[in-house]
């Protein structure tokens, strides 16, 4: 089983309102896919439904050979909300060390999940004092700490600075290197030219899945803002 | 349910409220005052006092907690680490539990306070022993926190969840035998009073100010109280869902 996430015509409704119209894909095992669109688009949805906190009305999901929400699966995947999801009332090193408990790692991990997003210096600060950028790092620590088989960032690094950016784009393909599966959703096109596969979702429906060269291809343009704003618009026109 | 995560998750909780000592002062100087104003507002009716004193024991801490543990497990929702938690091995009774364990440690340590002030400083005088007295005022609030913790999941906003103790506090306080005593309400008032878990919690305490031994009924009314506590915590499980629309 070479997939990590296979998805077969997901729909998911959010009220009334239908967010994925049956989308299907796979992501194989080891790569870093980028799932890009704009706002509104049903990113944020689609990530929810495969770590298993979306209600789904028809269609499958699979994630590491199990259906996405089992139990078993909740000790490999990690999950990073687009909002920064940890405590505040809590120091950096005390939030970590709480979801390292979790999974069942030693503090030393959580340690080193701190280091890893550059907060070292303020792990013993209340997170509550934090800047944002800060605090969406010390919520990045606690869903990459240990290493998990699969990882779900919803847009990791936006406010951080380009340095910063770097340094986690890197760590992401170190993990990947290491048989890691990365799903990252991301506003940032340039992001999207370090992915090795793209999803681009445009109103609950995918517009393009292949790599960052036959993205550009097919739009005819090297510049991947400029394509995805073709591919959107040849959308439209069709649609 | 696991062992550690339980552990885990108590101590999170308790390193939360100490990292506030705002809400740990009120949490333990608020009863004291109350007291205070009750101490005063009895001043030359010390048998009065006495019987109202005993009851407020065992009733502040259940609104107390009540409030605090609606807010704290709102929290949870709104600021969305209730959902991440949901993706982590973490289960639904370990996050239960470990409110229920570490606010009823809070509880406790608040209810001695209270107990401890009215026995010393305000000369509050019991037939029974006053470790019953605080026994029945912990399981009192952990009432409190059972009962907030399943009314917090019919809350989508800490101003909602702030409203429901009118709701479910009030009638309480009003129903179970302080106001009021219960044989001499109007019978289906009784009927309802004989429903809600706080008139068994303080029907057990006014057994404390009347008996110097435990008696029977004081037992029967814990084991009541308890198993309240038991039923709200299963129906709090059963209404955290972890897929939400």
């Amino acid at each position: 089983m070479t997939s990590a996430i296979e998805v077969q015509d997901l729909v998911v409704e959010r009220g009334k309102r239908r967010v994925l119209h049956g989308l299907t894909f796979a992501i194989p095992r080891g790569s870093v896919t980028g799932l890009l669109g704009p706002s509104g688009s049903g990113k944020t949805t689609l990530m929810r439904a495969i770590v298993g906190v979306q209600v789904v009305k028809s269609g499958s999901i699979t994630v590491l050979g199990e259906p996405a929400g089992s139990a078993p699966l909740r000790r490999k995947v990690g999950y990073l909300t687009q909002a920064p999801s940890v405590y505040a009332d809590l120091t950096v090193r005390e939030n970590a060390r709480y979801f390292a408990a979790l999974y069942g790692y030693d503090a030393a991990i959580a340690d080193r999940a701190i280091a890893d997003v550059g907060l070292a210096k303020a792990a013993k600060q209340l997170v509550g004092t934090l800047s944002g950028g800060q605090r969406s790092r010390a919520s990045l620590a606690c869903a990459i700490m240990g290493e998990p088989e699969l990882l779900v960032l919803d847009e990791p690094t936006v406010g951080q600075d380009p340095v910063l950016r770097d340094d986690l784009w890197k760590q992401f393909n170190d993990l990947a290197g290491k048989g890691a599966t990365i799903l990252v959703s991301s506003h940032v096109m340039d992001e999207a030219g370090r992915c090795e596969r793209l999803l681009l979702i445009r109103e609950g429906t995918l517009i393009a899945d292949d790599t960052p060269a036959a993205v550009r291809a097919a739009a005819g343009t090297d510049d991947l803002d400029e394509a995805f704003l073709r591919l959107i618009r040849a959308q439209a026109v069709a649609a | 349910m696991s062992v550690r995560i339980l552990g885990a998750t108590i101590v999170r909780i308790l390193r939360q409220l100490l990292h506030d000592p705002r809400t740990i002062g009120m949490l333990i100087v608020v009863p004291a005052l109350l007291l205070a104003l009750l101490y005063f507002m009895y001043d030359d009716q010390p048998a009065v006092f006495d019987r109202i004193a005993l009851v407020m024991l065992g009733v502040f801490p259940f609104v107390i907690m009540f409030l605090v543990t609606s807010i704290a497990m709102l929290r949870e929702r709104t600021t969305g680490t209730l959902e991440r938690l949901l993706t982590t091995p973490l289960g639904k009774l370990d996050l239960l539990f470990g409110y229920g364990i570490a606010f009823g440690i809070a509880a406790a340590v608040q209810a001695s306070v209270a107990a401890a002030l009215a026995y010393w400083l305000f000369d509050l005088d019991t037939a029974g022993s006053s470790w019953l007295v605080i026994l029945i005022a912990v399981t009192n609030a952990v009432l409190g926190v059972a009962l907030g913790l399943f009314c917090s999941a019919f809350a989508r906003t800490e101003f909602q969840a702030v409203q429901f103790m009118p709701v479910v506090a009030v009638p309480q306080i009003l129903l179970c035998g302080l106001f009021v005593s219960r044989e001499q309400m109007a019978g289906w008032l009784e009927a309802i009073s004989n429903v809600l878990p706080l008139s068994y919690a303080v029907e057990a305490l006014q057994q404390v100010g009347a008996n110097a031994e435990p008696t029977a009924t004081l037992w029967r009314d814990v084991g009541i109280v308890g198993g309240c506590v038991v039923v709200a915590l299963v129906l709090a499980a059963a209404t955290l869902r972890r897929r939400t629309a």
